[in-house]
């Protein structure tokens, strides 16, 4: 079995979620491939390597560094056929998911996104789905010959095992009219952990009565090295950027542990963070229905609570 | 200009989810299905371009007979016709097939960055390769100028301002729009606005569902004293082993 994967970077640097790519491939077993584009180091890509895999095609095509999801996916579809490849794997993201879902048209493959976990081959093909917002999963055979899948963050485990990769320089021939869309300028968040990425999150909900005591939420997280989230109220009444709602209709999170403060819990608050591997829920309301679906839970005031905890943290270390 | 808001009908965000006939299928028992609420965001932000520029606005949605309340609803919403492809939506290859064969002559189709039930957040890139024209997704503003599109797109922890032609196909979030609630002239007139049904056009499934399963139940919730945090600190440490 071939397997390729797609690496994305972000401002020259490998992301995170690639890696677990990477180990997620290696981990079904089989030849494994990654694939970068545009500006990368090169010292980088080679210690792809100890996370499995042995060879890494490097398309350094200075038009790549534009991050067009139309051009990426001709280019990537080309590379599979060129490398026979059977399986292409990357993480789901803003620009992975749709990338994979245009290749899986050019190549006439199976497409499956949200995976959580490796595939099953005893019969067949298939991969599990985290289907309505995390609050199921479904069991989908992938059919063709091709197959594409998009893992969701924590589907493999990154270990470092093997030595350096292969990086060979990968030519491509581009389509001007695939560049068709154009980015005009970024905003990001700056030196912070991204919330989709983070182990830990420290989130805030209505509760922490006002963007101006943000503060404390800051502390904790920054003691945890960990990223702040907040609730759609939050967002809404712009406490907080959009960037960081997370829920339903936010950003969905899987960190090793969520810290919810002053969040009561709605429904589609949780539908964000069912996937994490331990929920601490700090509320003063003993009766706030979170509790219900968290590992630990505080009853008291953020305002107490969450300083002494920052201490703790700290203390601890 | 000619707009296509792509509808899907799915449980309420406050549904118990749960399955039947040997997990194989989903449990509508009790369960309350509405137009999805990225695709509202998507109606929304196209009866603003309605208003403001004279557009039309066409509702497609892929589904059996059981979703016209919710297409109605999108008629009562302020959408002019609607179209309604008689299947199953089974998968997303499935359901932007449907829409291509449906999306061409239109400037603008827009729909939700993805549907709440599947969430593969796909079927706007898959529609725009099948049409050979841009698609970008999620976008949070959405503006005409002349044949430009002008966007701002989410990315994991920021955002984009992208351009683009027209026609193009956008997968919508909030804040595009505020969400419309249907006034009773428009309940009224979308009783007689025309619904066109169509049969689907085959297409191989690439994908097959199996089954369905729900997460392992989680344990009873420890609660910490508020006195003792560090305990807290502790646990975290030696018994869940996240820090």
């Amino acid at each position: 079995m071939n397997i390729l994967v797609f690496i994305e970077t972000a401002e020259g640097k490998v992301r995170k979620t690639s890696l677990e790519a990477i180990a997620y491939a290696h981990a079904m077993g089989g030849a494994v491939t990654g694939i970068v584009f545009g500006k990368a180091d090169e010292a980088e890509l080679q210690s792809l390597g100890k996370y499995g895999a042995t060879k890494i095609l490097h398309a350094a095509d200075s038009r790549l560094d534009q991050q067009v999801i139309q051009v990426y996916s001709s280019v990537l579809a080309k590379a599979m056929q060129e490398e026979g490849t059977d399986v292409l794997v990357l993480a789901g993201s803003s620009l992975g998911t749709p990338v994979a879902a245009k290749v899986a048209i050019k190549t006439n493959g199976s497409f499956a996104s949200n995976v959580p976990e490796l595939p099953n081959t005893s019969a067949g093909f298939v991969v599990k789905r985290s289907i309505y917002t995390g609050k199921a999963f479904a069991n989908v055979e992938l059919k063709n010959a091709k197959k594409i899948i998009a893992i969701k963050k924590n589907a493999a485990e990154v270990k470092e095992l093997g030595s350096n990769a292969l990086v060979v320089n990968y030519a491509v021939s581009l389509n001007d009219s695939d560049f068709n869309t154009k980015t005009i300028s970024h905003e990001k968040a700056t030196g912070d952990i991204l919330l989709p990425e983070a182990e830990i999150v420290v989130s805030g909900g209505r509760g922490m009565k006002g963007p101006e005591h943000w503060g404390i939420i800051e502390n904790l997280a920054k003691a945890l090295h960990a990223a702040t989230g907040c609730s759609k109220p939050v967002s809404d009444m712009g406490w907080r950027p959009h960037h960081e709602h997370v829920g339903q209709t936010g950003v969905k999170v899987a960190p090793q542990l969520y810290i919810a403060v002053g969040i009561s819990g709605a429904i589609q608050h949780l539908a964000g963070v069912n996937s994490s591997k331990c929920i601490v829920v700090i509320n003063k309301d003993a009766d706030a229905p979170f509790f219900k679906a968290a590992d630990y839970g505080i009853v008291g005031d953020a305002f107490d609570v969450l300083p002494k905890l920052t201490e703790a943290v700290v203390a601890s270390k | 200009m000619k707009i296509l808001v792509c509808v899907s009908h799915v449980p309420d965000t406050t549904s118990k989810i749960a399955f039947v006939e040997n997990n194989t299928k989903f449990d509508t028992n009790g369960v309350q299905f509405i137009i999805g609420p990225y695709d509202d965001y998507a109606l929304a932000r196209a009866i603003e371009l309605k208003e403001s520029s004279g557009a039309s606005v066409t509702v497609l949605n892929v589904g059996t007979a059981d979703t016209e309340p919710t297409i109605r609803k999108a008629l009562a919403i302020g959408a002019d016709d609607a179209i309604r492809v008689n299947a199953v939506p089974t998968d997303s290859l499935f359901v932007a097939t449907q829409i291509a064969e449906h999306a061409k002559g239109y400037d603008l189709i827009l729909m939700g960055r993805e549907s709440i039930d599947f969430n593969s957040g796909v079927v706007h890139a898959m529609v725009g390769e099948m049409l050979g024209i841009p698609s970008v997704s999620p976008v949070m503003k959405l503006d005409i100028d002349g044949s430009t599109v002008k966007m701002t797109k989410e990315i994991e922890g920021g955002k984009e301002q992208v351009e683009a032609s027209l026609p193009l196909v956008a997968g919508c979030q909030e804040p595009i729009a505020e969400w419309k609630i249907p006034n009773m002239r428009g309940i009224m007139s979308a009783r007689i606005k025309p619904l066109k049904v169509v049969e689907p056009k085959g297409v191989e499934n690439s994908v097959v569902n199996k089954n369905f399963e729900l997460p392992a139940p989680k344990g009873a919730v420890k609660m910490i004293s508020a006195d003792n945090v560090a305990e807290l600190v502790t646990r975290l440490k030696t018994e869940a082993k996240v820090l």
